[in-house]
């Protein structure tokens, strides 16, 4: 509302006021005066309904109790006394007060408001007990054009049958108009009925004789359809159904027959149509021609079904253009910006904290903010279901369980669960790979799983869930599983472990994915076609993801694979050594604990520490990367767990989490390989990455030779 | 040609208000400051719709309602009513009278806007 409107609104009501106040002197002398009292009853009248327009609520509402008891005064419910006069007059000094401090923005003070409006309460309470038959307040009705928008995406169908009164016209409503505004409202057919149109010997040309059948699809709700007749509805006959509701694309194009439609509305009886279908004429003919239904009411039954076919074919074209085509490149490259825009925000936000500026890490915050939603957004433009992974694998499950002569099923689950789609591509060679482990080595052959007490068909099953910023993906069979004698037995003889070590179920089946470790030598006996286990396992650990095996000899195994959701920015842990920064993928990091001299003398050269009653082995960071600088005297210990063992890290310092936005290292650095890429830092320092498996693989393999 | 409303109320600020959003809408604008005023500037002049209040002086706004439906020329022109919401009563004497619509105050621009759009098309 512009500042002219309430400064005009001002005026009026100081000279209302005025008027007020004289008119209520006079009052007082002849209190019986109906013209004056009217008067008075206009005045507040005016000023409440105008104060509410121009925004003065208070004023609004407080003079609506003065003019409720004068509009019973005004009825000769209730009498003209001193005391009321001096009220009102009171409540006059008040609204001016009040029209006078929207100017100033003073707050008036409601003590003096509260009293008089409990003043006048008191005052309709007397009348009320007085007049017996007491006047309700009214309910508060809706306003016209609340159109309230109904939820968005949502159309629905409703056939409207529109009957003017005769006299419709002499309350200046004009049908076409109405029918005008349905056709604002969606897409709309409308059908006049003529046949209630007189001879013209006897028209009236002032009365209405058509009638209308609408059918009308429309995004609004069905209220802002029944909102268009709100003005006219007791000038007419107006009946509202829905025919046709929700999102969902209905796969049935075909809409009901013409009798059908019929028969719903009222126009026709059951018995009158199958009477007539013997016949083969079409059924709108038939029934004009028997004369049972007027050819209007056909033809409004034929537009009806014309009108619901087309609908459902666009709702299903809009299904289909509902999504775009992008290539890939152009996400790339929105990725590759928005991660540039998290570095320059880790920066602002560097800054601003350095600062101290109240204001400035405010709008470092805001931004910050802002990132992570756009990342999140962007992130999720990237996604894809996994079921179009999925459900390459039938085809491989089929045609590998024929040549092999086995009988295997395949199901899968969680299609729905979204990838990045770098992700889901390099998903592809590791999950052909298992799945034709599992029906290679897995699933025995039908008599073999008959004898077994097993049923003949074997059943490998594909899972997906989501879990915080991972996915699982699990490849579960109900074949023979593992023999984990097998399996130790081979590691001992490739030196992989001491022949009398004890190594819980879960480590030792993690042996498999060592290389040159051939599970067809080992489990089966049966030639492999070559699938290296050590294959999966570096390409999964290429994605940041973990690989874990669970199998109960004779009823099957299950490969569970982590996944975190995408690859081109992580959560990491920043660490420093030195004076230079790195970063852990955090998703595998478990805690972070102090490592003192103390504890480091007390293991006796070896690097292992006690963390929470557990040996952890440890790998010290400065001396693996043989970097300078003098060790501090407390030292951190950050433990991850890799292939279900606790190893841990010894860094300089523990600096935080950071919101890492991974930059692969160029072609001269390919072949570094405890470190997966690099990232940049607020401060624009360079942080390298930590490849935490691959790190302590090398280690591990480092300590041999130097056993041997 | 614009299309002239006559808006009838007996608070100027209303009117003003009224005239306002209406001008700039690209309507043509009469003003009047109650029934009898409005009868008087109405004889003889082209107007294609009228936008009352309920309750003014010397003749409020069902009597104007009646008064303008008896004429040949305001038979069938589009007449709203502006009420207060406890005015159930009066709206169906309104209606019964010949109003052809009704709007709720307090109303915003927009409101009146989508009403007047609605009976004059």
């Amino acid at each position: 509302m512009t500042d002219i409107h309430q400064q005009a609104f001002q005026e009026e009501a100081r000279e209302l006021l005025c008027e007020l106040e004289a008119a209520l002197l006079e009052l007082e002398n002849t209190p019986d005066d109906q013209e004056l009292i009217g008067r008075v009853f206009r005045a507040m009248h005016t000023i409440k309904g105008s104060g509410a327009m121009f925004g003065f609520e208070d004023i609004a509402s407080f003079t609506h109790n003065v003019e409720t008891v004068y509009d019973l005064v005004r009825n000769g419910k209730m009498p003209v006394t001193k005391e009321l006069i001096d009220l009102t007059l009171s409540a006059c000094d008040q609204i001016r007060k009040m029209v006078e401090a929207f100017d100033t923005e003073t707050v008036t003070s409601d003590e003096n408001t509260e009293k008089i409006v409990a003043a006048f309460s008191g005052l309709l309470q007397d009348a009320k007990a007085q007049v017996s038959k007491e006047k309700k307040p009214d309910p508060p009705e809706p306003a016209v054009t609340d159109d309230l928008p109904s939820g968005k995406e949502k159309s629905l169908t409703c056939r409207i049958r529109f009957r003017p009164h005769h006299d419709i016209f002499s309350y200046g409503t004009n049908p076409v108009l109405l029918l005008k505004e349905l056709r604002d409202l969606g897409v709309c057919h409308v059908v006049a009925h003529t046949d209630a149109i007189p001879e013209l010997a006897v028209i009236d040309p002032e009365s209405c004789y058509t009638y209308w059948d609408i059918i009308l699809t429309t995004k609004q709700s069905i209220n802002a359809v029944r909102d268009v007749f709100i003005f006219a509805e007791d000038n007419c006959e107006l009946k509202i159904d829905v025919i046709d509701e929700g999102a969902v694309v209905d796969e049935d194009l075909d809409y009901k027959k013409v009798g059908e439609i019929l028969i719903e509305r009222g126009d026709l009886s059951g018995e009158d149509v199958s009477k007539l279908l013997g016949t083969q004429k079409r059924i709108g003919e038939l029934l004009v021609d028997s004369g049972l239904i007027d050819p209007g009411k056909v033809e409004s039954a034929l537009a009806e079904q014309k009108h619901v076919r087309e609908i459902r074919q666009k709702k299903q074209a809009a299904e289909a253009a509902a999504s775009i085509r992008v290539p890939a490149e152009k996400l790339d490259g929105l990725v590759n910006m928005v991660g540039e825009l998290v570095t320059l925000q880790s920066r602002l936000s560097q800054i601003a904290g350095k600062m101290a500026d109240m204001r400035l890490i405010q709008i470092a915050e805001d931004v910050e903010r802002l990132t992570a939603e756009l990342r999140d957004n962007t992130m999720s433009i990237r996604m894809l279901p996994i079921g179009t992974l999925f459900s390459k694998f039938q085809r491989l499950v089929r045609d590998l369980s024929r040549d092999l002569g086995k009988e295997i099923v395949l199901t899968t689950e969680g299609e729905e669960t979204e990838l990045d789609k770098t992700v889901i591509e390099k998903l592809n060679d590791p999950l052909v790979h298992l799945i034709r482990n599992s029906i290679d080595h897995g699933i025995e052959l039908p008599d073999l799983r008959e004898a077994a007490g097993k049923t003949k068909q074997g059943h490998i099953h594909l899972t997906a869930e989501h879990s915080g910023a991972n996915v699982f993906l699990k490849i579960r069979d109900d074949g023979a599983g593992l023999n984990i004698e097998a399996i130790r037995v081979k590691a001992v003889e490739k030196g992989l472990i001491p022949p009398d070590a004890v190594l819980p179920e879960k480590e030792l089946f993690s042996l498999i994915f060592h290389p040159g470790f051939s599970t067809a030598q080992t489990v089966t006996g049966v030639s492999g076609r070559g699938v290296g286990m050590d294959v999966v396992r570096k390409s999964i650990d290429a994605l940041q993801g973990s690989i874990e095996i669970e199998s109960i000899r004779g009823q099957g195994s299950t490969v569970t694979l982590k996944l975190p959701l995408t690859l081109a920015i992580i959560d990491g842990l920043l660490v420093k050594i030195d004076e230079q920064f790195f970063v852990m993928p955090l998703s595998i990091i478990e805690e972070c604990v102090e490592l003192n001299r103390e504890d480091v003398a007390k293991a006796h050269g070896k690097k292992i520490a006690e963390i929470r009653g557990e040996i952890v082995p440890y790998i010290h960071l400065r001396g693996h990367f043989m970097m300078g600088g003098n060790t501090p005297l407390i030292e951190q210990i950050v433990t991850a767990r890799i292939d279900g063992l606790r190893i841990g890290f010894v860094v300089d310092q523990v600096v935080g989490e950071y919101q890492t936005v991974i930059k692969t290292l160029g072609r001269a650095y390919r072949n570094v390989e405890e470190v997966s890429g690099a990232t940049i830092l607020g401060d624009g320092q360079v942080a390298l990455i930590l490849d935490l498996p691959r790190l302590m693989q090398k280690a591990v393999t480092v300590e041999r030779t130097v056993q041997h | 040609m614009s299309k002239v409303i006559m808006t009838v109320d007996d608070s100027a600020s209303v009117r003003q208000m009224v005239c306002f959003t209406l001008r700039n809408a690209g309507y043509t604008v009469l003003e009047a400051s109650d029934g009898n005023d409005a009868l008087a500037k109405l004889n003889g002049a082209t107007v294609h719709m009228v936008l009352t209040d309920l309750n003014m002086p010397n003749l409020d706004g069902i009597g104007l309602i009646r008064a303008l439906r008896a004429k040949t020329e305001f038979k069938f022109i589009p007449i709203v009513l502006l009420t207060t919401e406890s005015q159930v009563e009066k709206k169906q004497e309104g209606k019964a009278a010949g109003a052809t619509g009704w709007i709720v105050k307090p109303f915003n621009p927009e409101q009146l806007l989508a009403v007047i759009k609605k009976v004059l098309g």
